[in-house]
């Protein structure tokens, strides 16, 4: 590994030195929506240098110029001081620069070592390549705290590790400048923060760090350096010790916002949901949920927290009525047919049941469909939406309209297609469509995946005033922030089973997090090897 | 059944196999880089008719051969065009290409021969002839082993050898060569190949070019190694069975080996029994005949088990937003 040892830590670099990166002026624009307007930052060597900034701010778009994957409109990049043309991403390679994307780019049957080598081999002859890979591999575990068994599959290892196979993609690349793009989201805290030790240890050795994210939390930890980003525009660039969450989240925004979730105290009522001992079979006939039991009461929210893929996608469509399970549930005293045979998610939403699905993409919405046919789902039976044989799409157009105008959804413009909302008002037009049917129980996942600040605290806010409402919420995320601060009592699942419950009063990030990976003990001191094996043992360890 | 009626059936599987063996080993090039073709047919039949016109007419083998693989990598281009750069439909594509080269090479074959639709019968000069291996004459009288070196392994025409031949330069290729990891990877996620800074457009091309390439070797062995000279439709669905090998084969060279030759092996067994008698009941030749084709459809719907094709097949590439 040729490591520039030239290049100091920040404090010792001095004034003349150049900019590891260096962008000016760039714009970028796909169609009539401008990514990237006029962009200018400067990146110091050496240092971790955070881009944060809402969904569609075009972090990741100014990113994805810099490592040639787009051509910029107009603009100027300067590597360390070089004027550099970036056409495509063997240039961004060749320039030094490696990236880690939000969506791996690994090719999943293929090993760890295969996928270092690919596009990076030495001549024609695989072999020579690969066991030089393999040598080098070994010597970036050391340095690094980099362990990947290069042998193993990649659809075998956890998100963790694949992660940690992106970052030795780019270091095997012999990248200085090392971009990370939402590096987090799929990792439980402990990954995540050895993934920081990881980039610490890195920036000890002279690299450049990048490191794109919505998470204020990850901002304030680790980055010495913050940009915000907004609609396109860079608005600042600060010290991180020199700000605070609450500056940042407003230069986001454009305007103040709350990033505690304004909310009294639960009063749970009496039991809207029950469930005993569910199981579900998912594909490829393995059992995806394992024998659960939990009870939601009226005026409150239970919060199902854990990695992605861990059965909660399945506890939720059972409930929802789109997928058959075996076990008890009861709802309001009532049992509910789990076969399929007498009860599916029309019968569910006739009883009380709303449910707002995780992904609104492939269930939540038909993106080739009006925002006013998307709201009317579900509602087709409905007597005032019918007159005689037709559907009366007038009467369903006018209620539309009420209702997206209650909730917020902007433009308020029901003959818009949903694929042109943003992802914040698509998800509001699913929430729309299933708060206002009145539920008992709303079943809600990932409420705000890929959904911007502003929507989210209006989200929040809505789930809220239905629990105060005296109704009963099912929550799941990944996200633990919102989990934490939503949830007025916590179930954490991992491999289809609960692993224990909590107040979240009573209990931290830490503890969630262990128990996300399985490990009940959570006194002790657990190294993040135990954690990782741990998610990659369970069945379907990639969600 | 005596030996050597074994040894003969197993010499016709051997020939039989041969394009099927050519054409699987094409598809598996072009699918693992993720193009789905179903036009192998169709360059086989076009590789078919040009190998055999030039060769009729020019008296030449080689000739054909060269026309022959040149008409099918054209027919390979358009469906690169079609389905890379255009990122159009692979399937229509090919279903396209099935067509064009069923109707245009009996169109042409008319108007170049006036025979109907065939090519005039090739002479000795315009066909592959067999090639005897060292000693073939020597050891035939040998026992056993004479018999299966001299007429099963010897007496075969050059294009025979250098299909069997493909199956270890194909593993090889794919498995230990650098281009063969970058073509799977292709297959599998054209975005790890495209941020690695490769181009997926080339790689894609240079598979479908030698998908072409594999499919005229075929064709031109089906008219002038084969048959004598081209007849219409003479691939005869020859390019669905390689599909169907691929499938079987799980798009592995080896594997697709073994799945050629026993589809060759059902198609030597039905040429040679006209009609055979099963307990008591005469099959019809008919049956024997539909053989290969019915074993295809058993295959693909139950014995394959789960055939996982390459991930990314089938779609064209665009960069995600």
């Amino acid at each position: 590994m040729s490591v520039d040892t030239q290049k100091g830590r920040p404090d010792a670099a001095a004034p003349a030195a150049h900019p590891a990166i260096e962008l000016k002026g760039i714009s970028k624009a796909f169609g009539p929506v401008q990514a990237n307007k006029d962009i200018a930052i400067r990146v110091m060597p050496g240092t971790i240098h955070g881009i944060i900034g809402e969904n569609g701010a075009g972090k990741s778009t100014l990113m994805s110029i810099l490592y040639g994957f787009y051509k910029a409109d107009a603009g100027e990049i300067f590597i360390a001081g070089q004027k550099t043309a970036i056409p495509d991403s063997q240039a961004a390679i060749a320039a030094g620069i490696g990236m880690v994307f939000q969506h791996f780019k690994l090719v999943e049957n293929f090993t760890v070592l295969e996928n270092v080598v690919l596009g990076a081999e030495d001549g024609a002859r695989l072999t020579p390549s690969l066991s030089k890979a393999r040598k080098l591999l070994t010597e970036l575990a050391a340095e690094y705290e980099l362990h990947v068994d290069p042998d193993a599959l990649i659809q075998d290892l956890g998100v963790g590790m694949q992660q940690r196979v992106e970052i030795l993609k780019a270091l095997y690349r012999q990248a200085d400048i090392l971009i990370l793009d939402e590096p987090t989201g799929v990792l439980t805290p402990a990954e995540a923060d050895h993934l920081f030790r990881i980039l610490e240890g890195l920036r000890r050795e002279g690299k450049t760090i990048i490191l794109i994210t919505h998470k204020l939390r990850e901002i304030m930890e680790v980055t010495d350096t913050v940009s915000v980003m907004r609609r396109g525009e860079m608005t600042a660039t600060v010290k991180t010790a020199e700000t605070s969450p609450e500056e940042l989240a407003e230069l986001m925004v454009g305007r103040k916002v709350l990033l505690q979730v304004d909310k009294a105290p639960a009063k749970p009522r009496e039991m809207v949901l029950n469930v005993e001992n569910l199981k579900v079979v998912g594909e490829k006939g393995v059992e995806r949920v394992k024998g659960i039991s939990l009870s939601v009461k009226a005026g409150e929210i239970l919060g199902i927290a854990g990695v992605a893929g861990n059965g909660q996608s399945e506890l939720l469509e059972v409930l929802g009525g789109i997928r058959n399970g075996t076990g008890r549930i009861t709802l309001n005293g009532e049992e509910i047919d789990l076969t399929g045979q007498n009860s599916d998610a029309r019968t569910r939403r006739a009883r009380g049941i709303a449910h707002v699905p995780e992904d609104r993409h492939r269930q939540g919405l038909i993106l080739d469909f009006h925002a006013w046919e998307n709201v009317g789902f579900g509602y087709h039976h409905d007597a005032k939406y019918n007159s005689g044989w037709l559907m009366d799409n007038e009467a369903l157009r006018r209620d539309t309209e009420a209702k997206i105008k209650k909730f917020d959804v902007r433009p308020p413009n029901a003959w818009q297609t949903a694929k042109n909302f943003s992802g914040g008002n698509q998800q509001k037009i699913v929430i729309a469509r299933e708060l206002e049917q009145n539920p008992d129980l709303l079943l809600v996942g990932q409420p705000t995946r890929g959904v911007d600040i502003g929507a989210i605290e209006f989200i929040h806010q809505q789930i809220v005033a239905l629990r105060d409402a005296g109704k009963a919420v099912l929550l799941v995320s990944v996200e633990l922030d919102e989990i934490m601060s939503l949830s007025d009592r916590i179930a954490v699942m991992f491999d289809g089973k609960i692993m224990g419950e909590r107040l979240p009063a009573e209990t931290s990030e830490r503890e969630l997090g262990l128990l996300m990976a399985g490990i009940t003990d959570t006194t002790r001191d657990v190294p993040v090897e135990e954690i990782e094996a741990n998610l990659a043992r369970k069945d379907g360890a990639t969600p | 059944m005596d030996f050597n009626t074994i040894i003969q059936i197993l010499d016709s599987t051997i020939r039989l196999a041969t394009p099927l063996l050519l054409a699987c080993l094409a598809g598996l090039f072009s699918e693992r880089s993720g193009v789905f073709d179903i036009g192998l047919e169709a360059k086989m039949l076009v590789a078919a008719f040009f190998s055999a016109a030039v060769a009729a007419t020019t008296g030449s083998v080689l000739l054909g051969l060269g026309a022959g693989i040149a008409a099918s990598m054209a027919f390979a281009l358009i469906h690169g065009i079609a389905s890379i750069t255009f990122r159009g439909d692979q399937l229509i594509s090919g279903v396209a290409l099935n067509f064009l080269a069923s109707g245009m090479t009996v169109l042409i074959a008319r108007d170049w021969f006036n025979q109907g639709g065939r090519t005039p019968a090739l002479m000795d000069g315009g066909r592959f002839q067999p090639i005897d291996l060292p000693f073939a004459t020597a050891v035939a009288d040998v026992p056993v082993l004479g018999p299966i070196y001299s007429e099963l392994l010897s007496g075969h025409t050059i294009l025979v050898y250098v299909a069997f031949a493909m199956v270890p330069l194909t593993w090889y290729i794919l498995f230990r060569t650098r281009f063969g990891l970058r073509l799977r990877a292709v297959g599998e996620n054209p975005g790890a190949v495209d941020t690695a800074g490769i181009s997926v457009v080339r790689l894609r091309y240079s598979a479908v070019m030698i998908a072409g390439v594999l499919c005229g070797i075929a064709g031109a062995y089906l008219a002038t190694g084969l048959a004598a000279g081209f007849v219409k439709d003479m691939t005869a669905g020859r390019g669905f069975i390689a599909l169907a090998a691929l499938i079987f084969a799980k798009w592995r060279p080896w594997y697709a080996l073994g799945a050629c030759l026993l589809f060759g092996l059902l198609d030597a067994i039905g040429n040679r029994y006209q009609s055979i008698e099963l307990l008591g009941v005469a099959v019809p030749g008919q049956f024997m005949q539909a053989l290969p084709y019915i074993l295809t459809v058993v295959i693909l719907a139950g014995f394959v088990g789960k055939a996982i094709p390459p991930r990314a097949g089938g779609e064209a590439y665009v960069k995600e937003r």
